[in-house]
């Protein structure tokens, strides 16, 4: 089984973002779970949510204490909430910014990972490029599939375009093709 | 069709599937996604014939159902916590009046203190309404139970709750095959109620009972339950034939052969008990688990059979009553009372603590080693909880013992931090 | 009214009598209650108290809705001494589809017995919901007012007693001021009800701007009947409040019921008037206008104010005060209209 957690604010699109990622996951014939850290849903709060990925029936419903990998779509998330709790150093982490990880003041904490499993991605600038709004999440889910491999960017478009149809879809593919590039490269 | 979809959005398109013509709305976490997704589904014109009613309260939510299906409409509603109990009255009412209307029970704690997580506090203050209550263990079955639940209620004109544990299954995204109408509509037949409010064959319901014949009025009541216990096995039974999965039914056992401890629980905590006892039977753990479907009409003799080898019974249960210990496991007491076989009751998951792995393991081992108490809280800070009893003893104008507990949980963290 | 009937207007003034009856009225109006055939929602047997105003008002009410609705009606009831003396187990007095679930929630399960018919394509089956005050104004005041904020298809009738008499006369917010009930007993300084309390419930449910709003009495059957047949032709909801004297309740005579309704009117302490989206359009004028005194004095609910020696002239007058300022609000001493 491999458990992501993804980090954000109300508003963000913290709990869509889980859910794409299961729907991708859905549609590789893979079985997901998705779900919310179940709360009062305020805007700017810190939310997390939480995505199971495994290719037998999901059966356990304990939140995720140890998470294979983490996104974090706000780093002002970094100053005020253990982001990295459980997880591994054989981890992966994915941050939404274009920020160097010496800027965001964790390169000590991300030198302890495979190089090739920590990645940062300006999410929101690409959001704003092509979808007109400084929503992540489309672009977050490319750079995820991008550096842990547990996704092909195909299913990623394929479920941004169930999510999203039509033209709001068309611009958040094109947003996560960006962001894929960026991350495949790092 | 098999989807990618959230438990809610399931369960409302499976209403949907259900063909209801009167749907009544009442906005309550967690069950709200329920409601909102069958509405749109209304408004857009995608339930013939249907009306979608947005009431005042949960109270006048019940109410209209009870109306609907008394003119002979098929009613649904759906709820949680504070909302069951605001509409209780109405919740004991349909049931004595026998109208089969099916309610969703978003599970949720009941406040004091507010709390909006799951736990079966709501469920359980009206198992004895004289409904059925029935439990998904997941979200597929959630859909499947609420698919059987409207052809129940309607062959036996008694209503059926469906209760799903709130946000832990109305909120999780999840792969779900959600039926398609040729199916359900093979499986469901159009309502045909055995009492109607008719202008050309006028009867009067609801009349007043007194001693001369309450009792058997009541008598009947309990003999319905006793005909669902019979009933719901065979409406799963058939529901497997057109749907090709196995859903429903009273108890579902899981590697019970052979297994001296024996968990027992109800809902979604199933799933993580099912992870549990691999893990244990690997370590060469002789442990199974029986998930309890329909609690309501409680299945004494299914339980004492799957309970009949065991040598402990944990009962995992997410309610408690107070004074007492557990609900679920004074009822399963009762079935296995014939045995000497020890009941134990773990109370969990309350207000939405979370049931981990590692503390339900614990616990099935304790059991098995004779060392849990008959009544245990799972994860119980007893720290907290002594130093308020301690605070409380020493002064009378104590404060409020929620609050309390959150201050003295907070100065810990921060002690623990410094 | 129609041309016809102004012919016969003199004989509605002689003096001394309210029975004119039906000799006088033209054919179309007359009480269908003298018909060997009439129709018949309440049949007798009941196990009403002599003189029960309730009993009365239902049955003309629901008549008149049964006539109106083509035999297409069903009711729902509160809780409540109605439900209780027509539904005597196992008899009943109900000759249509009757319905009671619960105290407070009459008005909601008649909304869902109105969509049900929808659904079931019975939109020609009508649908009246009805209850006592308390049933009413207190405990089914939100189902009510949800009702009516949805305008859903229900004439909801209100029989007000002005307190709980099924369990044994306690106040309700229609228990008018200076009343004894069991919960407001006639001790004290000021015994019986206190002032400044209480709803005036065909106010609020114009406020609500549903299509009709109506009070009525059980004095004036025919000016009942006609609202009722008036609400009927209307689809949303509609409200009637009816004044049923309660002998038990009140302590009044058995034989006063009618009299007591009567002087409640022409006291002003009930004005009887017709609105239309929250706007009144129609009252009915006060005939010969009489202190409050005359309807308070017989009634054993009130004795206290007239204790031989020490009345209550300054709580009399304030109940007169209250009457005048109906009779100026609803403008109850205008031309009369011909019956």
């Amino acid at each position: 089984m491999f458990q992501v957690r993804i980090h954000g604010r109300g508003g963000q699109g913290v709990v869509t973002a889980a859910e794409l990622l299961s729907i991708a996951a859905f549609l590789e014939g893979k079985h997901a779970q998705a779900f919310p850290s179940f709360g009062s849903e305020r805007m700017g709060a810190p939310v997390v949510s939480f995505c199971r990925l495994d290719d037998k029936e999901i059966r356990l419903r304990e939140p995720v204490t140890a998470p294979n990998a983490v996104i974090i779509q706000d780093p002002t998330l970094l100053q005020s909430v253990d982001v990295f709790q459980g997880l591994n150093c054989d981890g992966f982490i994915l941050i939404n910014s274009t920020r160097t990880f010496e800027e965001l003041g964790i390169a000590d904490f991300v030198a302890e990972f495979p190089a090739h499993h920590v990645c940062d991605v300006g999410a929101s600038e690409l959001a704003m490029k092509h979808v007109g709004r400084p929503v992540p999440n489309a672009a977050l889910l490319a750079g995820f599939a991008a550096i842990s491999g547990q996704l092909h960017m195909a299913s990623v478009e394929d479920a941004i375009r169930q999510k999203f149809p039509g033209a709001v879809g068309e611009a958040n593919v094109a947003a996560a093709r960006a962001a894929y590039e960026i991350a495949a490269a790092a | 069709m098999l989807k990618q979809t959230e438990g809610s959005q399931a369960v409302a398109e499976a209403i949907a599937l259900c063909r209801p013509e009167v749907v009544c709305a009442y906005p309550i976490t967690p069950q709200t996604h329920i409601v909102e997704g069958v509405g749109a589904l209304v408004k857009a014109g995608k339930v013939e014939n249907c009306e979608f009613i947005n009431v005042e309260s949960e109270f006048a939510a019940l109410s209209v159902a009870i109306g609907a299906s008394a003119a002979g409409a098929r009613a649904y509603t759906a709820t949680a916590s504070q909302g069951l109990l605001f509409m209780g009255e109405a919740v004991y009412n349909a049931a004595g009046l026998g109208l089969p209307i099916v309610m969703t029970i978003g599970n949720r704690a009941i406040g004091a203190p507010i709390n909006i997580w799951n736990d079966h506090t709501d469920s359980m203050s009206m198992k004895d309404s004289g409904w059925i209550q029935l439990f998904a263990e997941t979200n597929q079955e959630a859909v499947d139970l609420h698919i059987q639940a409207f052809r129940l209620a309607e062959e036996l004109s008694c209503p059926v709750m469906v209760c799903m544990d709130g946000f832990i299954l109305t909120h999780a995204y999840e792969r779900i095959d959600v039926p398609s109408q040729e199916e359900v509509d093979a499986f469901l037949p159009p309502y045909d109620p055995i009492q109607v409010l008719d202008p050309a064959e006028p009867y009067s319901i609801g009349a007043m009972v007194g001693p001369e014949a309450f009792t058997e009025v009541r008598y009947l009541a309990h003999e319905k339950q006793l005909q669902a216990l019979r009933r719901i096995p065979e409406i799963g039974a058939v529901f497997k034939d057109v749907f090709g999965r196995q859903s429903g039914g009273l108890i579902h056992s899981y590697r019970t052969e052979g297994a001296e401890t024996i968990a027992v629980a109800l809902g979604s905590v199933n799933g993580t008990i099912k992870e549990v006892i691999d893990g244990m039977r690997e370590d060469g753990a002789a442990v199974g688990s029986v998930s309890i479907c329909s609690f309501r009409p409680f299945p004494s003799a299914e339980l004492r059979a799957a309970l009949a080898g065991a040598k402990h019974v944990v009962v995992i249960e997410k309610s408690l009553a107070p004074g007492l210990g557990g609900i679920v496991a004074s009822n399963i007491r009762l079935a296995l009372r014939e045995t000497t076989v020890p009941v134990y009751t773990v109370i969990a998951g309350l207000g939405g603590r979370p049931i981990t792995m590692s503390s339900l393991r614990e616990v099935l081992e304790a059991a098995g080693n004779g060392r849990l108490p008959e009544v245990q809280f799972l994860d119980l800070d007893h720290g907290a909880v002594e130093h308020e009893i301690l605070r409380a003893k020493q002064t009378r104008r104590a404060g409020p013992t929620a609050e309390n507990i959150l201050r003295n949980l907070g100065q810990s963290a921060v002690v623990g931090n410094e | 009214m129609t041309d016809e009937t102004a012919l016969q207007r003199v004989k509605f003034y002689q003096t001394g009598t309210h029975t004119v009856g039906n000799r006088l009225m033209n054919e179309a109006r007359r009480s269908v209650q003298a018909s060997m055939d009439r129709s018949n929602a309440i049949t007798s047997g009941h196990r009403a108290c002599q003189g029960c105003g309730e009993a009365l008002g239902a049955r003309y009410a629901l008549d008149a809705a049964l006539r109106a609705s083509d035999g297409q009606l069903v009711a729902v009831n509160a809780t409540g001494c109605l439900e209780v003396f027509t539904t005597p187990y196992p008899e009943t007095s109900w000759q249509i589809p009757w319905l009671h679930s619960l105290f407070g929630n009459a008005p909601a399960v008649a909304t869902g017995v109105a969509a049900g018919m929808r659904r079931k394509g019975r939109a020609d089956v009508r649908v009246v919901a009805q209850g006592g005050d308390g049933g009413t104004t207190d405990i089914g005041f939100g189902c009510l007012s949800g009702m009516f904020e949805r305008n859903d298809d229900v004439l909801y009738i209100c029989y007000d007693n002005e307190a709980y008499m099924n369990t044994g006369v306690q106040r309700s917010s229609a228990t008018p001021p200076t009343a004894r009930t069991a919960t407001t007993p006639a001790v004290g300084d000021a015994p019986g009800n206190i002032f400044g309390t209480g709803k005036n419930l065909p106010l609020i449910a114009m406020a609500h701007n549903i299509p009709y709003v109506a009070t009525a009495n059980v004095a004036d059957l025919h000016d009942l009947e006609d609202k009722v047949t008036t609400a009927m032709a209307i689809r949303g909801s509609r409200y009637i409040h009816i004044m049923v004297p309660c002998p038990l309740g009140w302590g009044s005579a058995s034989d006063a019921t009618i009299h007591l309704a009567r002087m409640a009117v022409e006291s002003g302490l009930f004005p009887l008037f017709e609105a239309e989206h929250g706007q009144v359009t129609r009252s009915k004028k006060i005939r010969r206008r009489v202190p409050v005194e005359d309807y308070l004095r017989p009634q054993r609910r009130f004795a206290h104010l007239f204790k031989k020696g020490h009345e209550d002239t300054e709580r009399i007058a304030r109940l007169q005060r209250m009457a005048d300022a109906n009779i100026e609000r609803f403008n109850l001493l205008g031309e009369r209209e011909a019956p």
